[in-house]
């Protein structure tokens, strides 16, 4: 069976009685069976709740016939949720020992809306532990690989969830952006990852990390796939204040010029990167796009500002895990999570406060107003960087070294500490046929403009058409 | 400012409620270390007169009514499904005091 590579192309599929979601369902299933012992991209399959969801919605589809997608809009989507979303009576670990036998009460409100829009729950996909990390290395229950070439890392946190749907085990998959965690690895397994603007989905029923960046997400092959999942997902649902109403994620103002920041092509950035993403940029100026050199002049900094502030909040979260109510004890923590409880504590303890935190949160004003400059002062509508400085790295070849693993988020942090929308379109491979990424990143709320150049980049490559070799 | 001492990561173990080995000491000791020497570089920067963010939604005090929302209540049962250490529909947690006589 050929997989859908869309969601419109599943549902024209399905309309054309191709095949049954049934089918497709078993077809899912038995590559995860065949192919992801080796990738471990999934902690939890749930054959029996996705068997059961797609005989139920090919009934539906045989009653409604073609009503059925307006009353379902993701009807028969297989989808796979990072093990970091709550779902109710099915196992959620964060990928940690200490929640490995962690039963759930409640959904997160993303996994209730997806579902009850008709998505298919394949399972629960493997990640760094509680988030934590570049390469989902961090995993307490064993690396993830990436299909491309299983020797290297498939980026992370959201690791497996990427490794789903790059190796046809989902259509799509939902993960958790709070530094990178989405658009990394997209950009290492040749995917569209999506970090929505901070406040825009609910994080109600997410394992916490760090509360004033972290972003629901999800990957796809095509934008116009992330943009239905995040319509589905995004506006207010009462559980999370920080969500505002945002209306609709079309396109809403007319798009002249792309910023390119000198500060994201310097030293440290991989040569066929670069060149990757300046074609990149090369297609959208023959598109008529005026593209313009800017300046985000505290770039430099988004790293220590990020290695302050993500741990004080990832500290302050983690705290709640005592071991009494629920889940096992604090010895159970894994290396990477003490290190970060550590380092947060740290920050925040008596006497470093205003040294580090405090001093953190200033700089990140100042990362806040060199983006408003960039849209207000330079005029331009998105602005174009690499998603990471490297193509994907070797399994092993970071993990000794946290600082060499922190630098992989040199590209993604800036735009979680100012809270606006990034989307990663993949733009090519490297001689070794590795993946290679660029991003987009737009104002508040203007996920629109993004999925708008998304897709235009995808009507004039095919990058996004190419599946590894499993 | 910046290294951190042998005491200075036991004191922060202590108040972050980890138990370490004095083999992992030894490694956060010197992993904290050179991390916190990197946000030295944050001195270059101006932030006079610049204010603190903490957040990025631009929205304050959002409120809501005080109701009970039943849908959103856990049962006593699911509320202590994930702990075997219960006792009359409680959880039972560490004791905190210690007996006279101890």
């Amino acid at each position: 069976m050929d997989l859908p590579i869309s969601i419109k192309n599943l549902h024209e599929d399905l309309k054309s009685k191709k095949y049954s979601l049934s089918e497709l369902t078993d077809t899912y299933l038995r590559r995860i069976d065949t192919y992801d012992k080796n990738l471990n991209s999934f902690l939890t399959v749930t054959s029996d709740l996705a068997y059961g969801q797609a005989k139920k919605y090919d009934q539906i589809l045989k009653d409604l016939g073609d009503k059925a997608f307006e009353q379902y809009p993701l009807l028969g989507v297989p989808i796979a949720f990072k093990d970091i979303y709550l779902t109710k009576g099915i196992r959620t670990t964060a990928a940690s020992n200490v929640l490995k036998d962690y039963i759930p009460v409640y959904s997160s409100t993303v996994v209730e809306r997806l579902l009850s829009s008709g998505c298919i729950m394949i399972g629960k996909t493997n990640c760094d532990a509680w988030a934590h990390g570049a390469s989902g290395e961090n995993s307490d229950f064993g690396s993830t690989k990436n299909p491309w070439n299983q020797e290297y890392v498939p980026g992370g946190s959201s690791s497996g969830s990427a490794v789903s749907v790059s190796s046809g085990f989902s259509l799509v998959a939902m993960g958790t952006d709070t530094g990178g965690s989405i658009r990394q690895p997209a950009s290492f397994c040749n995917l569209v990852g999506l970090k929505p603007t901070y406040g825009s989905v609910s994080r109600y029923g997410v394992i916490s990390m760090a509360s004033s960046l972290d972003s629901m997400g999800s990957f796809g092959h095509t934008p116009d796939d992330v943009k239905k999942l995040f319509d589905v997902t995004c506006n207010p649902d009462g559980k999370d204040s920080t969500v505002t109403n945002l209306g609709s994620s079309n396109l809403k103002h007319k798009v002249k010029r792309i910023g390119i920041p000198k500060e994201y092509f310097v030293e440290g950035l991989d040569s066929e990167v670069k060149s990757k993403v300046m074609e990149a940029a090369e297609v959208y100026k023959k598109l008529g796009y005026e593209i313009v050199e800017i300046s985000l002049p505290h770039t430099k900094y988004a790293i220590a500002v990020y290695y302050i502030v993500q741990p004080a909040e990832v500290s302050s979260n983690l705290a709640r895990f005592d071991g009494i109510r629920y889940a096992n004890e604090r010895s159970a923590f894994g290396n990477e999570a003490k290190r970060r409880i550590m380092l947060g504590t740290y920050v925040l303890s008596s006497g470093y406060y205003d040294a580090y935190y405090l001093k953190a949160m200033k700089v990140r004003s100042k990362l806040i107003e060199d983006f408003n400059n960039a849209w207000h002062k330079a005029k331009v509508d998105v602005i174009l960087t690499p998603t990471s400085p490297t193509p994907p790295f070797k399994l092993g070849e970071r993990s000794s070294d946290p600082m060499q693993m922190y630098l992989a988020d040199v590209y993604t942090v800036a735009i979680n500490l100012a809270g606006i929308p990034g989307l990663a379109m993949p733009c090519g491979f490297t001689e070794t046929g590795l993946p290679v990424g660029f991003q987009l990143f737009g104002p508040r709320f203007d996920e629109g403009t993004l999925f708008e150049l998304g897709t235009q980049y995808q009507q004039n490559t095919n990058f996004h058409l190419q599946k590894p070799k499993l | 400012m910046g290294r951190l001492s042998e005491t200075d990561v036991i004191k922060v173990a202590k108040l972050a409620n980890l138990s370490l080995s004095s083999k992992e000491v030894e490694k956060y000791k010197a992993q904290l270390s050179d991390i916190v020497d990197y946000f030295e570089q944050l001195n270059e920067v101006n932030i006079d007169n610049v204010e603190p963010t903490s957040q990025t939604t631009g929205l304050e005090n959002v409120f809501r009514s005080d109701e009970v929302d039943p849908t959103r209540v856990l049962s006593n049962e699911q509320a202590l499904s994930g702990t075997e250490n219960t006792h009359n529909g409680y959880v039972v947690v560490p004791m905190l005091l210690k007996q006279k006589d101890e």
